[in-house]
C-alpha cells in the first residue's frame, strides 16, 4: 500500500507541535529573564529613607557582593518576605539595601520599626525612576550584585529561605579562612 | 449528601461513556447488532447523568453550600441567584463539567436524529463521541473534580469575579461551548468515515446541518465575549488578539471553511479528503483551545487556573485523540480523489480559493499565537506578538476574501458563467465605491484609503447579497432555506466589515480630568459632569457620575457611568455608561478619584460599532437557517447511503 | 495561585480608566499622537496583554511618565524603544522585533497567502485540464439518494 506522502503533513506537522508543547509544560512563560543580569549594575545615589540629607548609593558596597532588595510599606508580598530578609540579613554573609519604591516616607519608616529592619541602609524612591532603570516591575523584587559591580541575579516575588540558599548562596563567593 | 451525588453520577457517565465507546466501535467491527444498540442506550443514560451531575453542582451553588471547595472558592452569600447558576461554569471545573453536558447532548441529539444512517456508521460516529467523552470525564475524575470538599466548610465564599457577574458573560461559556462541542459532530462523522474507507460523500449531507449549528452558536458565543468585552472592560476595545480569543476565533475559522467545503462535496463529491481534513482540524481547534486555556503555556489575562499537571492530561488527551484522528487521515484519505472537473470560473474554484484564505488567516492566527512558545522552547529568547501585529496581518487573507466573496457567490456550479449577473456585478461594485466615498466625505469628512476601501469592500458584499433574492424572484425560482440562510449570512459579513471599518477609523477616546459641573467634548459631542451620587446594588456599593451630552446645543442622553466597590472585597469595578444610537455609541466611564472634587474620565466616540455586533448576529442567523434546510430532513433510505470499500489495505 | 491573584488584579485594574496622566500631555498634537503611539506600543509588564496606555498599574504610569520624559529630552522613537528594551527585555515591546528569529512571523502571513493561492492554482488548472480532456466529467455528481 503506497502512502502518499503529503498525507502524512498534518500527522507530522501536529507531532512537532506537541513538541514544542511538552517542552512549553515544562517552561514558565510568565518568568522574564532580566536583560541586565551579567551586566554592570545601573549607578543611582539617592537620599535615605531616615535622613535626607544623607546620600545612599550603587557605589557604598564597591568591591564586595551585596544585595538590593525593593520594597515598600503596600506591599503584601513584601510583609511575607520581611521574616526570610531578617534571617538573611542576620546571617551576615551579604550586606543588604533596601530601596522604597512608591511610599510616603513616614508610612515606611513605621514600617521598619514595626516590623524590624533587615537593612544596612535604605534608599528613597518615591517616584520610581531608580526602579526603572533597574528593570523593577514592582515589589517586592531582589537583586545579587557582585564584587566586581555586575547584576548576577534577580528575583521576583518574595524571597525564601529557600529560594536564598538554593539560588542565592551558590553565587557568592566562599569566604576565605575561618569562621 | 448531594455532591457526592453528583460525583456519583459522574462516575457513572464516565463508565457509560466507556461502554458507548466499547459497544459503539466494537459493534460496528464485528457487525453485531445487540452491541449498536447497547451504544445507543449508552448515550442516553451518559447524558442523564451527566445531567445529574450537573445539578448536583448548581444545587450546591444554589444552597450556598460552601463545604464544597469550587463553590467556596468561586460564589458568596450576597450573590443574587442568577450569578450563583451561571457560577456554576465560572472556573475551570465547572466549566469541564460543562463542556461534557454539552457534549452528552449534542451525542443525544445526534443518536436521536440519525436513526436513518447504517447502523455500523453510526456506531463508529457513537463510540467516538464516546472517546471524546471519556478524556473530559477522566480528566475531572483525576485532575479536577468539581464535588471536592472543603472541611471544615468555609463560613463565607471568596465570590464570583465580579467582570462574570454579568448577563453577557453569565450566558457567553454555555454558548460558546455547543459551538465548540457541536464540531465534535463532525470530528465524529469525518473519522467514522476515515474507519470504514467510505468513498461516497452522503457523510458529507449528514455533517452538514450538524456543523451549521455548531458554526451559528460559536458565531454568536465569540460576539457575546467582544460585546461584553467592549461594555464591562470600561475602555471600549472589542478585540484584543488574547490567546484565548485567538482560540475561539480558529475553530470557527476551520468552521467557516468547512462548511463551505461541505457544499462541495455534497454537491460534486470533490474535495473530500479537504473536507475530512477541515472536519478534524475544527474540533482539533476546540479541543487546542481547552489545553491553551488551562495548561499555562501561554500567558492570557483569560487563563483559568493553570496548572501544567493538568495541562500534561490534555496534551496527552490531545495527542491520542487528535494525532488518531491524523493518522487515520493519513492511511485512508489518498485513495478519495475524484474524477469530477470544473471550470476555472466555477464556483468551486471560489469555493476553494475562499478556504485558501481561510486558512491562511487560520494559520497566521495559530503562528502568531504560538510563535512565543515556539522561541522560548528554543531558547531564542522572550517575544511577544500583540495586537497591532495581529491587526496588520489579518488584512492580508481577509482583504481578497472578502472581495471576492462578492463575485462568488454568483458563480454557478461547474461552468460558471456569471451570465447576466455580470453587468449587475459591475453596477453593485460602482455602486459601493460611490457609496463609500460618499460616507467618508459627507459623514466624517475623511477619505483615508485604507478606510475607503473598507467602506467599499462592506458595501460591495451588502449590495452582492441582495442581488440573489432579487435575481431570483425575478426568474420565478424558488428560496430555499438554505440560500436565504447563505444570503443573510453574507450581508453579515458585509455588516460586521462596515461596523470594523467605522470604529476602527474614525472612533475617539480621550482621558479628562473633571469636576462636577464641567464638561469636555469629543467627535463633535459636548460630555456635562452633571452629578455624582451614591450607587448601591445587591451586593455592592460605589458612586455613579451623571452626565449629560449634547451635540450643537440639544440635549441627546444622558450617561449613568458607575463605580462599583463589591462587599465581598476586591479592586473597584467600573460599569461605563453608554448612549447606542443608529450610527454611533457614546461612552462614559469613571477613573480614579483624582481629589478636589476631580475626577479622570474616560469619553469615547465610537462610529458604527454596533454593526460589528449586528453583523455576527446575522452572520449566525444566516446558519441556523440554512441548517433546517429542508433537504437535511429528509430521511435517507438506509440502503442509499453509499457503498463501503472493502477494509482490505 | 499569586499569579492568578495579579492576572485578577490587571483584570480589575483595566476597566479603570488611566488617570488624567494617560491624557493630554503634550500641547503639539503632532508630539500627543506621537506620545500616543508609542505607549500602545509598549508593553505593561504587570498586566501583561496590555499596553502602557491602557493599564492602570502602577509602573504603567511610571513608564507613561519616563516616555514623556524622554521625548522632552529629545529622544527619537528608536532610542525610547532601545532604553526600555535595555532595562526590561524585548518583552517590554507589543511589536515583535524585525530580527532574524522573527523573520518566519513577519513574512508568514504574505507566505501562507502566497501557498495557498499555489496550491488552488494547481488544483484549478488540473481540473480544467480534466474537463478539456473528457467534457463529461464536468457533469459528475455522486450518488444521490
Amino acid at each position: 500500500m503506497k502512502l502518499p506522502l503529503r498525507f502524512l503533513v498534518p500527522a507530522l506537522a501536529f507531532a512537532v507541535l506537541v513538541g514544542f508543547f511538552v517542552v512549553g509544560l515544562s517552561r514558565d512563560p510568565g518568568q522574564i529573564p532580566s536583560p541586565l543580569i551579567g551586566k554592570p549594575a545601573p549607578a543611582f545615589a539617592l537620599e535615605s529613607l531616615g535622613d535626607p540629607a544623607w546620600k545612599v548609593g550603587s557605589a557604598d558596597f564597591s568591591g564586595r557582593p551585596w544585595l538590593l532588595n525593593i520594597w515598600g510599606s503596600w506591599c503584601v508580598g513584601c510583609r511575607q518576605e520581611h521574616d526570610a530578609l531578617m534571617a538573611i540579613a542576620g546571617q551576615g554573609r551579604v550586606p543588604m539595601m533596601g530601596l522604597n519604591l512608591w511610599d510616603d516616607r513616614a508610612r515606611a519608616l513605621r514600617w521598619l520599626a514595626d516590623l524590624g529592619n533587615p537593612y544596612v541602609s535604605v534608599a528613597f524612591d518615591p517616584e520610581g525612576r531608580t526602579a526603572i532603570d533597574w528593570g523593577v516591575y514592582g515589589a517586592p523584587e531582589t537583586f545579587l550584585v557582585d564584587s566586581a559591580g555586575r547584576i548576577v541575579k534577580k528575583h521576583i516575588g518574595p524571597i525564601t529561605l529557600d529560594i536564598w540558599e538554593r539560588e542565592f548562596l551558590p553565587l557568592l563567593p566562599v569566604p576565605e579562612g575561618g569562621p | 449528601m448531594i455532591p457526592e451525588l453528583g460525583h456519583f453520577a459522574l462516575i457513572l457517565a464516565l463508565l457509560l461513556s466507556v461502554a458507548q465507546s466499547v459497544f459503539g466501535l466494537g459493534g460496528a467491527a464485528r457487525g453485531n447488532a445487540a452491541w449498536l444498540a447497547a451504544a445507543s442506550s449508552a448515550v442516553v443514560g451518559q447524558f442523564v447523568f451527566v445531567a445529574i451531575a450537573f445539578g448536583a453542582l448548581t444545587w450546591a451553588f444554589v444552597e450556598r453550600d460552601f463545604s464544597v471547595l469550587y463553590v467556596a472558592t468561586n460564589s458568596h452569600s450576597e450573590l443574587p441567584l442568577f450569578f450563583r447558576i451561571a457560577a456554576v461554569w465560572g472556573a475551570h471545573e465547572g466549566s469541564l463539567l460543562l463542556w461534557s453536558l454539552c457534549l452528552a447532548g449534542w451525542t443525544l441529539a445526534v443518536t436521536a436524529a440519525s436513526r436513518s444512517l447504517e447502523a455500523p456508521f453510526r456506531g463508529r460516529v457513537l463510540g467516538i463521541l464516546g472517546i471524546v467523552s471519556i478524556g473530559f470525564q477522566l480528566f475531572m475524575l483525576a485532575t479536577s473534580n468539581p464535588f471536592a470538599r472543603l472541611i471544615p466548610a468555609a463560613p463565607e465564599g471568596l465570590d464570583l469575579n465580579p467582570l462574570l457577574q454579568d448577563f453577557a458573560l453569565a450566558v457567553h461559556p454555555p454558548i460558546l461551548y455547543l459551538g465548540y462541542v457541536g464540531f465534535s459532530v463532525a470530528f465524529a462523522f469525518a473519522c467514522a468515515t476515515l474507519i470504514e474507507g467510505r468513498l461516497d460523500a452522503a457523510w458529507a449531507r449528514w455533517t452538514r446541518p450538524w456543523t451549521l449549528a455548531a458554526w451559528s452558536f460559536l458565531t454568536i458565543g465569540i460576539a457575546l465575549g467582544s460585546w461584553w468585552a467592549y461594555y464591562e472592560l470600561g475602555w471600549g476595545g472589542w478585540w484584543f488578539w488574547d490567546p484565548v480569543e485567538n482560540a475561539s476565533f480558529m475553530p470557527w475559522l476551520a468552521g467557516t471553511a468547512l462548511i463551505h467545503c461541505l457544499a462541495v462535496t455534497e454537491k460534486r463529491g470533490l474535495f473530500k479528503s479537504w473536507t475530512l481534513l477541515l472536519s478534524v482540524a475544527a474540533f482539533s481547534l476546540s479541543l487546542l483551545g481547552t489545553f491553551l486555556v488551562r495548561s499555562g503555556v501561554l500567558i492570557s489575562v483569560h487563563a483559568f487556573a493553570t496548572d501544567p499537571a493538568r495541562g500534561a492530561f490534555i496534551l496527552a488527551f490531545l495527542a491520542v485523540v487528535i494525532g488518531g484522528a491524523l493518522l487515520l487521515y493519513a492511511w485512508r484519505a489518498p485513495r478519495l480523489a475524484s474524477s469530477a472537473a470544473f471550470e476555472p470560473t466555477s464556483r468551486e474554484s471560489f469555493l476553494l480559493l475562499n478556504n485558501a484564505f481561510l486558512v491562511a488567516a487560520l494559520s497566521l492566527i495559530l503562528l502568531g499565537t504560538l510563535y512565543p512558545l515556539f522561541m522560548d522552547a528554543l531558547e531564542l529568547g522572550k517575544v511577544t506578538v500583540g495586537a497591532p501585529w495581529f491587526n496588520l496581518m489579518f488584512l492580508v487573507p481577509m482583504l481578497p476574501l472578502v472581495a471576492l466573496l462578492g463575485v462568488g457567490m454568483h458563480a454557478a456550479w461547474k461552468r460558471g458563467m456569471l451570465g447576466s449577473m455580470k453587468a449587475r456585478l459591475w453596477t453593485a461594485a460602482a455602486c459601493a465605491i460611490a457609496g463609500a466615498i460618499l460616507i467618508g466625505a459627507a459623514a466624517y469628512a475623511d477619505l483615508r484609503p485604507m478606510t475607503t476601501i473598507g467602506f467599499a469592500l462592506a458595501l460591495w458584499v451588502m449590495l452582492s447579497s441582495l442581488l440573489i433574492p432579487l435575481a431570483r424572484l425575478r426568474a420565478r425560482q424558488t428560496l430555499p432555506a438554505a440560500v436565504i440562510g447563505m444570503v443573510i449570512a453574507h450581508f453579515g459579513v458585509g455588516l460586521t466589515t462596515l461596523g470594523i471599518t467605522g470604529v476602527q477609523s474614525f472612533k475617539v477616546e480621550k482621558d479628562f480630568a473633571l469636576a462636577v459641573g464641567e464638561a469636555a467634548s469629543i467627535g463633535g459631542y459636548e460630555f456635562r459632569f452633571a452629578a455624582l451620587r451614591d450607587a448601591r446594588g445587591p451586593n455592592f456599593t460605589g458612586v455613579e457620575a451623571e452626565f449629560t451630552v449634547s451635540r450643537a446645543g440639544e440635549e441627546i442622553a444622558v450617561l449613568r457611568p458607575q463605580k462599583r466597590l463589591y462587599n465581598s472585597g476586591g479592586n473597584p469595578m467600573t460599569e461605563a455608561g453608554i448612549e447606542v444610537g443608529p450610527a454611533r455609541d457614546l461612552f462614559a466611564a469613571l477613573g480614579d478619584d483624582l481629589g478636589q472634587g476631580r475626577w479622570s474620565v474616560r469619553l469615547q466616540f465610537k462610529p458604527l460599532i454596533r454593526y460589528i455586533w449586528l453583523g455576527a448576529i446575522l452572520i449566525a442567523l444566516g446558519g441556523a437557517i440554512a441548517a433546517v434546510d429542508r433537504r437535511y430532513r429528509l430521511r435517507a433510505p438506509a440502503h442509499a447511503v453509499g457503498a463501503v470499500a472493502p477494509s482490505a489495505p | 495561585m499569586i499569579r492568578i491573584a495579579a492576572l485578577l488584579a490587571c483584570l480589575a485594574l483595566v476597566p479603570v480608566a488611566g488617570a488624567v496622566d494617560s491624557g493630554q500631555r503634550f500641547e503639539d498634537p503632532a508630539e500627543q499622537s506621537r506620545y500616543e503611539r508609542v505607549i500602545r506600543d509598549l508593553r505593561c509588564l504587570v498586566c501583561r496583554s496590555e499596553s502602557i496606555a491602557d493599564s492602570n498599574a502602577p509602573l504603567a504610569k511610571d513608564l507613561r511618565r519616563e516616555v514623556e520624559t524622554l521625548m522632552r529630552a529629545g529622544r527619537s522613537d528608536e532610542e525610547i524603544y532601545a532604553f526600555m528594551t535595555e532595562r526590561y527585555g524585548d518583552f517590554v515591546l507589543l511589536q515583535p522585533p524585525v530580527a532574524p528569529r522573527t523573520w518566519l512571523l513577519w513574512a508568514a502571513p504574505a507566505l501562507f497567502l502566497a501557498g495557498g493561492i499555489a496550491v488552488v492554482l494547481v488544483v484549478v488548472r488540473r481540473r480544467a485540464r480534466v474537463a478539456r480532456a473528457d467534457p463529461a466529467a464536468l457533469d459528475e455528481e455522486p450518488d444521490r439518494p
